[in-house]
């Protein structure tokens, strides 16, 4: 099922931004979704549905949470891959989530952890982009990865039990 | 009817332990406390800190009579900056009654006064001159008015700062109240002060001063950049500053 969802966080989130900035940034959710952006819903603390309902590849997901142009894990998250040089430090290390955790409780953590800590540092992979403020005008109404690479990311990390 | 889940429980005392780490300030910490001993050995040696170059090239500007003019900086304050008094430059950025004068801005004034032109905020020149003045009050303790006409204009700064940014979605308080001292990939993250600055960075290889820093990391955020001499920047720039209330000027600092 998907259906139109802003949530209360996010609500917040505008909230405070049009409280500071006035008109410029309340116009964001009048902005139209890209045509290209899915829609998700959180039950239970997790998104069941794949985005988009596309099928994730593991070994492309790897390659892209090793990439500091796409998903750049690694800048917070140790991951179990060899010869890599720095590990960022300031997320819980992902060896063995895919244990910890089920997809689609992944998939909510991969798309808007903010969903469960609107206070989290982690970037929301799949955010409504509408909720993002004065991004570069070359990422503007984007989000930061696409359904497809969010799906491989998270084919990757069921992986790793 | 389905029981909440446990977490939903957990969600209000996790939300408020969050809320206690961004209200309590940290005792402030100089970014030579995070950078690598080779680093701080650099910054130390006056023969191997980068920013030397522009202090002595701010050294000659501020000694230079400019074509047809009567007097250089230095006809007032000294060819060292003698006269400069330093516990003043160490309150910067000051309020003069009518609103926020950074140091670049005072710079920028006497140069008016005397007939140079002011100079854009990220001219290499201004660098260089707040570099000089700036290192006479070097080891000054940074003491930024905090009341006053100040408090509005600080809490302001503080809620740009609290604000998330660009794609990446993330507020300046992210890295710099919540993670110093953990690593985002190889690079260790300060308190994000600004006792250090004009700074020499190693990253890029130049001279910046504090209102570039904060544009690239607003680029590194994938957003948009305030613009050099916005009062958004303006306003940002005075806060960090007071966040640096009590500790010593460094400039020039090496930092990442
Ligand atoms: C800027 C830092 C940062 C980046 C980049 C980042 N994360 Fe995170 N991540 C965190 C933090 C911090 C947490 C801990 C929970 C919180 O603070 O919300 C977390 C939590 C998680 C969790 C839940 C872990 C658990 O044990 O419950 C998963 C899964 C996750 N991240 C996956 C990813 C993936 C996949 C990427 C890249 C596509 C990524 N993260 C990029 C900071 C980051
Ligand atoms: C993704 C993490 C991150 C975010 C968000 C971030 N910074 Fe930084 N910042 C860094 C890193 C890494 C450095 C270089 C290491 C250091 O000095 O902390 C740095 C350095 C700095 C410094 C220089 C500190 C020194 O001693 O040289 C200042 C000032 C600064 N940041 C201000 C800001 C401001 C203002 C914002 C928000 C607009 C911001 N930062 C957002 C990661 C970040």
């Amino acid at each position: 099922m998907r259906y139109c969802r802003i949530s209360l966080l996010s609500g917040i989130l505008l909230l405070q931004l049009a409280l500071l900035t006035g008109s410029g940034i309340a116009t964001a959710r009048e902005q139209a979704l890209p045509d290209d952006y899915c829609q998700w819903a959180v039950t239970d603390y997790a998104i069941a549905q794949p985005l988009c309902e596309l099928a994730g590849d593991a070994s492309r997901g790897m390659a892209i949470a090793l990439d500091s142009g796409r998903g750049n894990c690694l800048a917070c998250h140790q991951l179990p891959i060899p010869d890599v040089e720095a590990y960022g430090t300031i997320g819980p290390p992902l060896s063995g989530i895919g244990a910890r955790l089920t997809k689609g409780q992944i998939r909510l953590r991969v798309v808007d952890t903010r969903e469960i800590n609107p206070m989290s540092i982690m970037p929301g992979f799949y955010r409504d982009p509408r909720l993002i403020h004065r991004p570069d005008k070359r990422y503007a109404g984007r989000t930061f990865l696409n359904a497809q690479q969010v799906e491989d990311v998270i084919a990757y990390l069921v992986t790793l039990k | 009817m389905m029981l909440p889940d446990k977490r939903l429980l957990l969600l209000p005392t996790l939300l408020l332990a969050l809320l206690a780490t961004a209200t309590t300030a940290a005792e402030p910490r100089s970014g030579y406390e995070y950078i690598k001993q080779s680093t701080r050995d650099m910054q130390d040696d006056d023969f191997e800190n980068p920013g030397m170059l522009a202090l002595e090239q701010g050294r000659q500007l501020f000694n230079v009579t400019p074509a047809g003019r009567e007097k250089s900086c230095a006809a007032c304050h000294g060819s060292e900056g003698e006269d400069l008094d330093v516990t003043g430059i160490a309150r910067y950025p000051v309020h003069n009654g009518n609103g926020l004068v950074t140091l670049q801005k005072q710079i920028n004034s006497c140069r008016e006064n005397h007939g140079d032109g002011s100079l854009p905020i990220d001219h290499p020149d201004l660098i260089a001159l707040e570099t000089f003045v700036r290192n006479r009050a070097a080891g000054e303790v940074i003491n930024v008015q905090t009341d006053g006409p100040m408090a509005p204009l600080l809490e302001k700064g503080e809620q740009l700062y609290r604000l998330r940014y660009g794609l990446i979605d993330m507020s300046c308080q992210h890295c710099h109240d919540f993670y110093p001292g953990q690593r985002i990939r190889g690079q260790t993250i300060s308190q994000g002060m600004s006792n250090g600055f004009p700074a020499y960075r190693l990253d890029i290889g130049e001279m910046t001063n504090l209102h570039q820093r904060i544009q690239q990391c607003l680029s590194l955020m994938r957003a948009e950049p305030f613009e050099a001499g916005s009062e958004e920047i303006n306003l940002m720039g005075l806060y960090i500053m007071s966040r640096s209330n009590g500790l010593k000027i460094e400039t020039p600092a090496v930092r990442y």
